[in-house]
């Protein structure tokens, strides 16, 4: 196992969304390209810029939907006119317009499975222990503060360059955070 | 003329009364789960309705054991209580739905208040409706024969039936729901797990948050699959109510097989469901002080959906008695002779006194701003979808072509035992959830502050 570097990141707190998304704008731009940034509620366009270009849930979802409604379909096509075929009341085996409904909510069920479950995985939750949780400030970050960091790994990372350079975006606090 | 307008903007309730901060409206819901002592209230209120759901298990236990003959169903009338009390709570779950996914499509910000409890009460009320077609088969150990399971009988599920199309419409809405409640749950979870002090607690609400922390990665991803997921439940919404209606309108019996049925069947589940939520809301805002975040906006926005599916409601019936009228068909017309002037008369014009009269009140905007009047107005209309139910089940079933097959229907104090005892299975669930979870979502709310505004 490579040994762990003992400092995760560096980590700025700040007051308001429009601080943090101003000290992320920054941050990125000065070259620090892995960054995050944590705020209670979400604020849009954040991801952006902090270099999430795309986010992969909408194919996720596409994908669940037509998995949900093709094996639908197949499903009772097969149970209705291959494995098991029996008249009622005259009607055709293959008696498709009965099967739309099942169909539609096989694809909704799928769809919305894949959504949730799609979006945990891409996330990488769930994850009860993360070292950002080590730094003591951090739990209002759920509450009303946000902030930013600036992983270790990162290239351009230096522990005294990077907390100068996050001391001139004016934080309210800032903190080293051990892995 | 202009300045009318402007008084009347001005007049318009706000849906978070000025002055809160993303710290004070994290405290006040927070609060309520993790600091405030369950008073004696609480205490009353939770052990009446474990006992009604107590009294509903023993229903159900001596019809396990006795079959359903100890229930009124008869032939003609098979479906009796069970079936009306499905659709009944099946319409109230709509609401939820309805304020969660398709207001949120339609940037209702008001909704942000009110739309975790009502999928809260959604999830009961499909969990109350769930049991009833379970209960009523005759055997419910087969009950598992509504699924496509390999059985030893190697026969399948007869899936051109509206019944088969109903348990996958159902499953599906009920897997659905607490999909999107439970990660509308996730970010209010992490941070009770950031207040609590209790170090159990903090390990349950930090496990069931899953770890969240907030990052703006996480957020993107959570916005996109929140909003596709409300993209989703909007027509499966449409569609569960419509299913349901199937289950009447594609049988051939007097006063079923008509094709108003899916819309206003659709309609009534949303005007049930907003008194629901409404007979909920004004209590638990007096109670728990929620005055501030469920406004007098919110009650009369919610008068204003109540109006508005009520009409849709009284459209259908106009049309159903139209066309038996009008239609030629001397067993439609019988139908509507009969529900007006057969021994069920009194349930079918109750039914149009608290539908289509009473709620008429709501027009008056003194009745919607007041929530006590509001209260019973809901309280009504909870009564008349119940009856609505009632009439159609029974009704048609008890007169059909033959008179030689008429007959009546007499619920037995079993099946009052069973309805009763779901009302207050559904009420102590309630009364749980507002103990152990955020009743109001915290991450929405603080939306909706004037500070969440970021300035370029």
């Amino acid at each position: 196992m490579a040994q762990r570097d003992p400092i995760y990141g560096i980590m700025a707190e700040f007051d308001s969304a429009t601080a943090l998304v101003e000290a992320a704008r920054k941050t990125y731009a000065a070259g620090y390209k892995k960054i995050d940034a944590y705020s209670p509620f979400p604020i849009e366009g954040l991801a952006e810029e902090i270099g999430m270009d795309h986010d992969e849930v909408p194919l996720v979802v596409l994908i669940g939907g037509i998995i949900g409604g093709v094996s639908g379909y197949v499903m009772q096509y097969w149970m209705s006119a291959v494995d098991y075929p029996m008249n009622i009341g005259g009607k055709p085996y293959h008696s498709w317009p009965a099967f739309i409904v099942i169909t539609f909510e096989m694809t909704i069920l799928f769809a919305g499975i894949s959504a949730v479950f799609g979006m945990l995985a891409l996330n990488g939750l769930p994850m009860p222990y993360h070292p950002v949780f080590n730094v003591p400030r951090f739990s209002s970050a759920s509450k009303d503060r946000f902030f930013l960091i600036v992983f270790s790994a990162d290239k351009k990372y230096d522990p005294a360059g990077t907390r100068k350079f996050f001391e001139a975006l004016a934080p309210r606090s800032i903190s080293e955070v051990p892995s | 003329m202009n300045d009318q307008y402007k008084s009347a903007a001005m007049e318009r309730a706000p849906v978070i009364e000025p002055g809160h901060t993303f710290g004070t409206v994290t405290e006040k819901i927070s609060a309520i789960v993790l600091t405030r002592p369950a008073s004696n209230g609480w205490f009353i209120g939770f052990g009446l309705m474990f006992m009604l759901t107590m009294m509903m298990l023993f229903a159900i236990g001596y019809l396990f054991l006795k079959g359903v003959g100890i229930w009124g169903v008869t032939i003609p009338i098979g479906w009796g209580f069970a079936i009306v009390n499905f659709v009944w709570w099946i319409g109230i779950g709509h609401a939820g739905t309805l304020i969660s996914a398709i207001l949120l499509l339609l940037r209702q910000s008001w909704r942000n208040s009110i739309n975790r409890f009502a999928e809260a009460m959604t999830l009961f009320a499909v969990a109350c409706a769930g049991i009833f077609p379970a209960i009523h088969v005759g055997r419910p150990w087969l009950v598992y024969w509504f699924f496509p399971i390999p059985n030893t009988m190697q026969v399948w599920p007869q899936f051109r039936s509206p019944l088969m199309w109903d348990v996958f419409a159902v499953s599906t809405y009920a897997t659905i729901s607490a999909l999107f409640w439970f990660i509308g749950l996730i970010p209010d979870l992490a941070t009770l797990r950031d207040r609590t002090d209790n170090p159990a607690l903090k390990i349950v609400y930090g496990m069931l948050s899953f770890g969240w922390r907030g990052s703006a990665r996480h957020w993107r991803r959570y916005e996109t699959a929140y909003l596709l997921l409300a993209g989703l439940a909007t027509p499966l919404v449409l569609s569960v109510h419509t299913v349901v209606s199937f289950d009447f309108a594609v049988g051939i019996v007097p006063g079923w097989h008509t094709t108003i049925f899916p819309p206003y069947f659709v309609a009534g589940a949303i005007y049930s469901g907003f008194a629901m939520v409404l007979m909920l809301a004004i209590p638990i805002r007096k109670i728990y002080g929620l005055e501030d975040f469920i406004t007098e906006r919110h009650l009369q926005n919610s008068a204003k959906v109540m109006l508005a599916t009520g009409l849709i409601v009284a459209y259908g019936y106009a049309v159903e008695a139209f066309m038996g009228w009008y239609g030629g068909d001397r067993y439609d017309a019988f139908t509507l002779w009969n529900r007006l002037h057969g021994p069920y008369a009194i349930p079918y014009w109750s039914l149009l006194i608290c539908n289509i009269f009473i709620p008429q009140v709501l027009w008056i905007r003194r009745i919607r701003t007041s929530p006590v009047a509001l209260f019973f107005v809901s309280g009504v209309i909870l009564v008349g979808m119940w009856l609505e139910r009632f009439v159609i089940v029974v009704i048609s079933l008890s007169r059909d072509f033959l008179t030689s097959s008429w007959g009546m229907y007499y619920p037995t104090r079993w099946d009052w035992m069973t309805y009763v005892g779901t009302i207050g299975m559904f009420l102590m669930l309630m009364f749980l959830f507002l103990r152990v979870l955020p009743a109001i979502s915290i991450f929405e709310m603080r939306t909706l502050l004037p500070e969440a505004e970021v300035k370029e």
